[in-house]
């Protein structure tokens, strides 16, 4: 499955990257899957997206949940909780 | 365009003025003007700069739109959200809101307000003294948007 992942605000900065394509493996299903395969990687990675980490997703620019499926093609965004306004 | 999400100043007359032309049903006008601040939990903030997600926060406040007409009966709405470099004093939100009463008008501007706060992708990074930082989100905000789940 291909996806393209976006990082925003503190996340894009910690990690240094704001866009990445990458092809995951059939056994990454979720949302919460992607978090772990990132970690797994290492710093800053580990660091970044640690569990305990306060972190929002969006899935095809909507919000969802760690339990949302992926879906081939999708764009995924990590981001800091939103401090507009 | 209801929403637009924009670098530069805009007026809030102006604005004003084009969303009641020609709608003589208007009898209420209510806008929310957010404005930058020196200080922020404590720190100087001597500038800020606004991130956003291009393509999600413009669907992200539509969304917030379309629920707050799905609510109250009001004519228009408009979301003005600046990004980019900004210093204090300096606008940085709109939200407005026509209805044919206040009541109405009132109670969506402040539902798409608590919502823009906790639901649209924009982050601020403050410039302070000790160096820039990214903006913490509040607790209280939650707080303000979870009372409208309530009525």
């Amino acid at each position: 499955m291909k996806l393209e992942l976006r990082f925003f605000a503190s996340l894009r900065e910690a990690l240094g990257v704001s866009q990445e394509s990458i092809t995951i493996s059939d056994s990454v299903k979720t949302i919460a899957d992607l978090r772990l395969q990132l970690i797994a990687r290492g710093n800053p990675w580990s660091e970044v997206l640690a569990d305990g980490k306060v972190l929002r997703c969006a899935l095809n620019h909507h919000m969802v949940d760690a339990s949302t499926a992926l879906q081939d093609g999708a764009e995924v965004a990590f981001f800091p909780p939103v401090t507009g306004g | 365009m209801p929403i637009r999400i924009q670098e530069d100043d805009f007026d809030l007359s102006a604005e004003i003025a084009v969303l009641r032309k020609g709608d003589p049903r208007v009898g209420a006008v209510v806008t929310f003007l957010g404005a930058v601040r020196d200080m922020n939990d404590g720190s100087q903030v001597k500038g800020m700069t606004l991130e956003y997600y291009p393509g999600m926060t413009e669907k992200a406040l539509q969304e917030i739109l379309d629920q707050a007409k799905a609510r109250w009966d009001t004519y228009q709405t408009l979301v003005i959200h600046r990004v980019g470099p900004l210093l204090p004093e300096d606008q940085i939100v709109l939200v407005a809101v026509t209805s044919a009463h206040r009541g109405e008008a009132f109670s969506a501007c402040e539902f798409i307000m608590d919502y823009l706060k906790t639901a649209a992708p924009f982050w601020k990074k403050e410039d302070t003294p000790e160096g820039s930082k990214w903006v913490d989100a509040r607790v209280n905000d939650e707080t303000a948007m979870a009372r409208w789940a309530k009525k």
